[in-house]
Formats: structure tokens, C-alpha cells, sequence
């Protein structure tokens, strides 16, 4: 076991430590760092449970302001669900919605700021059972914002209750013998229904439960900024991920079911791309 | 010069939004207000560039307020009873984030989907609450057109006074009917800066965050008294009503808004039949003038209320006068307006009974 | 000593103990502590030293707690690093 890794939280100093120890023989400096947490994102510990998809969603999107340099210039709505404290996380400016209403209040934000970035960053829950409509309307509008959605097909914060996206068969406590479609309808695919609206220019589905995946999430955060600042219309990017705690298994086990059982309903990649302009 | 000009409540009232420096509506039609956003939709942008947008309902519109106000801006919605009604939980959470806007409710008559006609029904939605907590909106309750064109400007200028929802009160007659109004001069678009505001952390201040939650009950018991300390410095500074002969009157009539006006011409009627009437008119119907009309109720002894719904405003005179003179009521439900005779006719019939007392 | 290739540094503080970045490790050198920290969690450490600063586990960690350095072609012409300075200072020699 390695004790100059138990020094405690204090970055720096664990740093400064480290590299004072073993100056010459350590990789751990600062010119050798190639991943850290973004700058956007504060040091207050996050609530999520431990393995939770949430935080990997957060840092990606902080990593992608940073990055753009545009961290003066975002604007970010934050559900009600268990991301309902994610202002918390970033450090830019965010507003707190009601349970739904994110989109809404991201267009009255973008409305009147058309120069900022707007996304708005919601749940399962709230985006694709109460906030539908919304939804639906701002990405008919097209607005010129982000949405990012996560779906991890369960209500986390009220504590496991079947959400629009649960899979059939799916045990919940409010479906404690499994969802069945005659009585509780089918699983909803909002991302698919999104992508037919023509107000909407980009749309994805992506995953954080592996290195690769996380890579290519990133990739569809940043086409989703990248597409605001040209003023192309709406991005919606959705990140199906896990809910270890009331999906009641570990982390690992839990992202190896999401692999098995929600990446085959919910399949990864691009539902709508830019055409290519000649 | 006076700009003067013969208009309709619901338009009269969008011109006086574009010239107030409105930044944003957000609105969804309904009857009898979408006069308002049609108007607003052919008028604003071009003249001042604020934004008109036609939201897919009344709970998206009242969430675009919600974001849009966050960020500092004049904004506004306005919509009829039932579209109000469903904004109620997005105003709570406007209230408690102490965000600055306007939100006109031209009141039809309820309960239910109702009918479009004027009624006076949502007075206890918007002076007791309406959505869920303890929260006050600054509640203005106009009684001509003039006063509709004026309480925008006056309650913009409220909205950031106090960081806090204002509603105007205002009915579906007012609304549709025409009158002279003397218009304002333009007030161009602020472009300020609010720290409070959610408009890109800048690196010199902290990250600003509008929200209503605090999840620590000590903290939200702290939230809610800053918020009671703000209503009683409103009720302190903003209480605004107009009284009429009220200091040697027999009976006293009590009406807000559209009611007042018929209550005049009923008192004029009076005073031919020799029966002193005098007119208390509460202008703002949050903060309530209880001390004024209480102070009242020691030379004259006999009160009649006048609304168009089931007794509303009834219990804040009744809380007003606090037993020191009786209270009668009269009441037309269901978007029926009162007539001046009907009226007289209870004077009447009060006076009678004062009289026979006597 | 042998020349390390990569390395990290875990904030075991904010660590939960998920383990999904010792599922991504493809040289498997993470490992949960048998110790708690102050949030009563099993931490990760490093328990070989075989790291390649592929960044794997830091990708997928939700709580942003690994950093990891890669030794680049920049860094080996470096002599010394001293840090009793604010911020690092590179003493090259020719």
C-alpha cells in the first residue's frame, strides 16, 4: 500500500508532497498531467451515490467549457430529480426548475441572452413524463440550446419508482412484479420521437458506463455546444446510464446490466446529424 | 404633449408593456386576454426588439418567466383565470427565488372552465396565495383603462423595487371594453446588469443560482422570514387606495377594480334618494389597507361590499373592520356585472334598516 | 527503480469506493482499501505499479477523485523539478 496517496483531500498539497518525495524519479507533475477535474466543476463533493452515472455526465459537460472557454458565458437549468442539486457542481451561473419545466426555462433564459449558452440538464422523470410537453415544444422550436438528458429508466431521488424509460418486465417499487406493458405501457423512446422534429439539428444517444463510451459522450457534449454557437437550432443528447443504489446493485454490476439490457432497447449513437453543407 | 388615444383594456395594456421597456412576454391565448400577445406579436419587436413568444401553454409560459426573469430582465406573462390557475406553481417558485415580473390575469368567471365572461373570482388566488407556501404577490386591481396603462409601469418599477411577482387584477369587461387613455412616453430597454442575476459567471463575482430549494429546514425557515420581513416593509410602504365622501357617509361601499366604478354611479343615484354613499376603493388588494378602512368604520356604521364573486374581498374588510361596524354583501357570480340598481336597491334596503334601528 | 510510465493520484477523501475504475484498469492495479475515509467509504488505491496513464479509470470516475500524469517526451528532458517555489520550476541543462 502506498501512503503518499492517503495524504487527504487537499490536492496541492498531496502534489506538492508527492513531487517533493520523489521529484526526479515521479510522473506526477504537473506537465505530465493528462486528466484532472475540470476547472468548471467545483470541489464540493458530489451527493450521488457511489457509482452513479450523474457525476461522469457532470465532469463531461464541465470538461467541454473549459475546454470551449465559454465558462462566462453558460447558462445552465438544473431538474428536480436527483441532478436537482447539480448547480452545486458547476461553477457557472444556473437556475433551479420546476420538476419538468427545465426546457422552458432554459428557452426564456436563451430568449433574452441569445448570446449565451444554454442547456438545460434533466432526468428521466422530468424530461420525458412531466416535462413532456415542453420537451417536445422547445425542440419543435428549435430553440438554440443543449438538453441533456439522462435516462437511467427509474425515478432515483423519490427512491425507485418506475420511470417513462423503465424496460419492460423492469422491477420497480412501483412495478414491484416487473412492468407489464398491458397495464403500465411500453417504455418510451423520447429520443427517437425527438429526432423527428426538424427544429431539432442534432441528436444522440450516448453512454458513460466505459472509457469508450465516455469518450464518445464527450464528443456529443461538445458537437451540442459547438452547434449553439453556430446558431443551428436545438441538440438533444441523451446519456443512458445506471442507478446502482436503486437498480439495488453494485456499480459494476449495475453497468454491466446497463450493457446487457438498456444499451440493446436504448441503442448508442447518432439518431440525427447535421447534413453536410457543400 | 399628452399622448391621447381611444383603446381597448387588452391592447391599451400591451401598448403600455412595449413602452415600459418590456423585454420579454411569454403568453399563451386565452379569452378574454389574447388581445394582449396578438397585439404584442404585431407591435413589439419591431418597435423595441423585445422578445413575443407564444408558448405552448400556460405552465411553459410561466417557466420561461421563471428563466428569463432570472437573468434580470423585464419580464412579463398574462393570461385569463383557468390559464392562471396553472401557472400557480411556477409563481410560488418565482415568489421564493424573489424574481422580478409581471403577471396580468383579466379574471373570467369560475369555477371550472367557466365561462369567458368577467367575474372577480380570483381574488383569493391572487391575495392568499394561490400556489403552495407562504408567499405574497404585490397584487395592483385597476378600475379603468388609464389605471390598467399605468399599473405596468408602476409595476415594473415594483417588481424591482422589491425583487418580488406583481399581478395585476383586472377582469374580462375591462379588458374588451374601450375608453380615452392618456399613454406614456416611451422608457427605452434597460440593459443592466443585476449581480443577483443569472447571466454568465463573470470571474469577479460568484456564481449566481436562482432556485427555491433548501433542502435544510433551518435555512428554508430563514428564507421564509426574509421573505415575511419583505411583505411587511411592502405592506408599509405600498399600500395604495382612492376614497370618495367617505368622511360624513352614511354607508360606505367597498369594491376594488371594475365594481368600484359601477359602485359610483350606484352612490350617485343614492345621493338623489338623500343617502350619503361614500366609495372605499382598495387599489392595491396586496399590501390591503386595513388600517384606513378600519379607521373608517368609526364614524360610519353600516358597510356594503360590492364583488362579482361568492364574497372574497368580504373577508378582508370583515378582518379590516373587526367588528366595529356591520358588513353586508352584495354578489354576482358567473361573469354577471352588477347593475348601479341593484345596488341602489340594497342601499335601499340598508338605509332602511339603519334607519328603523334608529 | 524502473521507469514508470504513468501514475495517479486519488483523492481518497472523495472517494466512494464505486470500484468502477478498477473494472476499467487495464492493468488492474486499483484495489479497494481495507481502510475507511471520513465518509465511512472503502477508497481505491493503487496497488501496482505498472500504471500506463491510459486514463481509463479517471474517465470513468463519477466523482472526478483520480488524476492521472503520463510520463511525455516533453518531461524527459527534465533534470529536476522543484516545488518549494510557487508553482514548478524546470531547471534544464544542456
Amino acid at each position: 500500500m502506498n501512503e503518499r496517496r492517503m495524504l487527504g483531500s487537499d490536492q496541492e498539497l498531496l502534489d506538492e508532497h508527492y513531487e517533493k518525495v520523489i521529484a526526479e524519479e515521479s510522473v506526477c507533475i504537473s506537465d505530465n498531467l493528462v486528466y484532472g477535474k475540470p476547472e468548471t466543476l467545483t470541489s464540493t463533493p458530489m451527493h450521488y451515490c457511489p457509482g452513479c452515472g450523474h457525476g461522469v455526465a457532470h465532469r463531461l459537460i464541465a470538461e467541454v467549457i473549459d475546454e470551449m472557454g465559454i465558462q462566462e458565458k453558460t447558462i445552465g437549468v438544473a431538474p428536480v430529480g436527483c441532478a436537482v442539486f447539480a448547480y452545486n457542481y458547476f461553477d457557472i451561473d444556473m437556475s433551479e426548475a420546476a420538476h419538468g419545466r427545465a426546457s422552458a426555462v432554459a428557452t426564456g433564459i436563451k430568449r433574452v441572452l441569445p448570446d449565451r449558452y444554454v442547456f438545460s440538464y434533466q432526468g428521466d422523470g422530468d424530461l420525458a413524463a412531466i416535462g413532456t410537453g415542453e420537451t417536445i415544444h422547445t425542440c419543435n422550436r428549435g430553440e438554440n440550446i443543449l438538453i441533456v438528458f439522462i435516462n437511467n429508466g427509474i425515478y432515483g431521488m423519490t427512491g425507485g419508482q418506475m420511470a417513462p424509460t423503465s424496460l419492460v418486465g423492469m422491477k420497480t417499487t412501483t412495478s414491484p412484479f416487473g412492468r407489464d406493458t398491458h397495464e403500465m405501457g411500453y417504455p418510451l423512446k423520447i429520443t427517437e420521437l425527438i429526432a423527428q422534429l426538424p427544429g431539432v439539428y442534432y441528436c444522440s444517444r450516448v453512454a458513460v458506463n466505459t472509457p469508450v463510451h465516455v469518450r464518445k459522450a464527450k464528443k456529443a457534449i461538445y458537437n451540442g455546444f459547438k452547434y449553439q454557437e453556430l446558431n443551428k437550432g436545438l441538440s438533444f443528447v441523451e446519456i443512458v446510464t445506471n442507478c446502482p443504489s436503486n437498480w439495488k446493485m453494485t456499480p459494476v454490476e449495475s453497468n454491466k446490466w446497463l450493457e446487457e439490457n438498456m444499451i440493446p432497447f436504448y441503442p448508442l449513437g447518432d439518431l440525427k446529424v447535421p447534413k453536410k453543407e457543400n | 404633449m399628452k399622448e391621447l388615444k381611444l383603446m381597448k383594456g387588452n391592447e391599451a395594456l400591451a401598448e403600455a408593456v412595449i413602452r415600459a421597456g418590456c423585454d420579454a412576454y411569454f403568453g399563451y391565448p386565452i379569452t378574454p386576454q389574447s388581445e394582449v400577445l396578438e397585439y404584442l406579436s404585431k407591435e413589439a419587436h419591431a418597435r423595441t426588439g423585445m422578445v413575443v413568444l407564444q408558448a405552448e401553454s400556460e405552465i411553459a409560459s410561466i417557466n420561461m418567466v421563471y428563466g428569463a426573469a432570472g437573468t434580470g430582465k423585464k419580464v412579463m406573462t398574462s393570461s385569463s383565470s383557468p390559464g392562471i390557475s396553472l401557472m400557480q406553481e411556477g409563481i410560488s417558485y418565482i415568489a421564493c427565488a424573489e424574481l422580478p415580473c409581471l403577471i396580468v390575469n383579466v379574471v373570467r368567471a369560475g369555477p371550472g372552465l367557466g365561462t369567458i365572461q368577467p367575474a372577480q373570482s380570483d381574488y383569493f388566488q391572487a391575495v392568499k396565495g394561490g400556489g403552495h407556501g407562504d408567499y405574497k404577490l404585490i397584487v395592483l386591481a385597476p378600475a379603468t383603462i388609464q389605471e390598467m396603462v399605468d399599473h405596468v409601469k408602476l409595476g415594473f418599477e415594483l417588481a424591482f423595487k422589491w425583487r418580488n411577482p406583481i399581478m395585476i387584477l383586472t377582469d374580462g369587461a375591462l379588458g374588451q371594453m374601450m375608453e380615452k387613455v392618456e399613454l406614456f412616453p416611451q422608457i427605452p430597454r434597460s440593459f443592466e446588469i443585476f449581480e443577483w442575476a443569472t447571466t454568465g459567471k463573470r470571474k469577479e463575482r460568484e456564481r449566481s443560482i436562482i432556485t427555491s430549494l433548501h433542502i435544510q429546514p433551518e435555512k428554508m425557515e430563514e428564507i421564509n422570514i426574509h421573505l415575511q420581513n419583505k411583505y411587511r416593509a411592502i405592506e408599509k410602504e405600498e399600500i395604495r387606495y382612492e376614497m370618495r365622501d367617505c368622511e360624513d357617509a352614511d354607508i360606505i361601499l367597498v369594491a376594488f377594480g371594475l365594481t368600484a366604478r359601477i359602485c359610483r354611479k350606484a352612490a350617485e343615484l343614492a345621493k338623489e334618494k338623500g343617502i350619503k354613499v361614500g366609495i372605499f376603493r382598495p387599489i392595491t388588494l396586496f399590501p390591503y389597507p386595513y388600517e384606513v378602512l378600519n379607521k373608517l368604520a368609526g364614524n360610519t356604521k353600516m358597510f356594503l361590499t360590492v364583488e362579482m364573486n361568492a364574497g372574497q374581498m368580504l373577508e378582508d374588510v370583515k378582518l379590516a373592520i373587526n367588528g366595529k361596524a356591520d358588513v353586508e354583501f352584495l354578489g354576482r357570480m358567473g361573469g354577471i356585472i352588477p347593475t348601479p340598481e341593484e345596488i341602489l336597491l340594497k342601499l335601499e334596503e340598508i338605509n332602511q334598516g339603519v334607519l328603523q334601528n334608529e | 527503480m524502473a521507469k514508470v510510465k504513468g501514475d495517479i493520484v486519488i483523492d481518497i477523501e472523495k472517494c466512494k469506493g464505486c470500484e468502477l475504475c478498477a473494472s476499467a484498469c487495464p492493468q488492474e492495479s486499483l484495489e479497494l482499501s481495507r481502510k475507511l475515509n471520513s465518509k465511512g467509504y472503502h477508497y481505491i488505491i493503487k496497488i501496482e505499479d505498472n500504471c500506463t496513464g491510459c486514463t481509463n479509470c479517471a474517465l470513468v470516475c463519477p466523482d472526478s477523485v483520480i488524476k492521472v500524469y503520463r510520463r511525455t517526451e516533453k518531461s524527459s528532458e527534465k533534470v529536476a523539478t522543484i516545488t518549494n517555489v510557487t508553482g514548478d520550476l524546470t531547471v534544464k541543462v544542456k
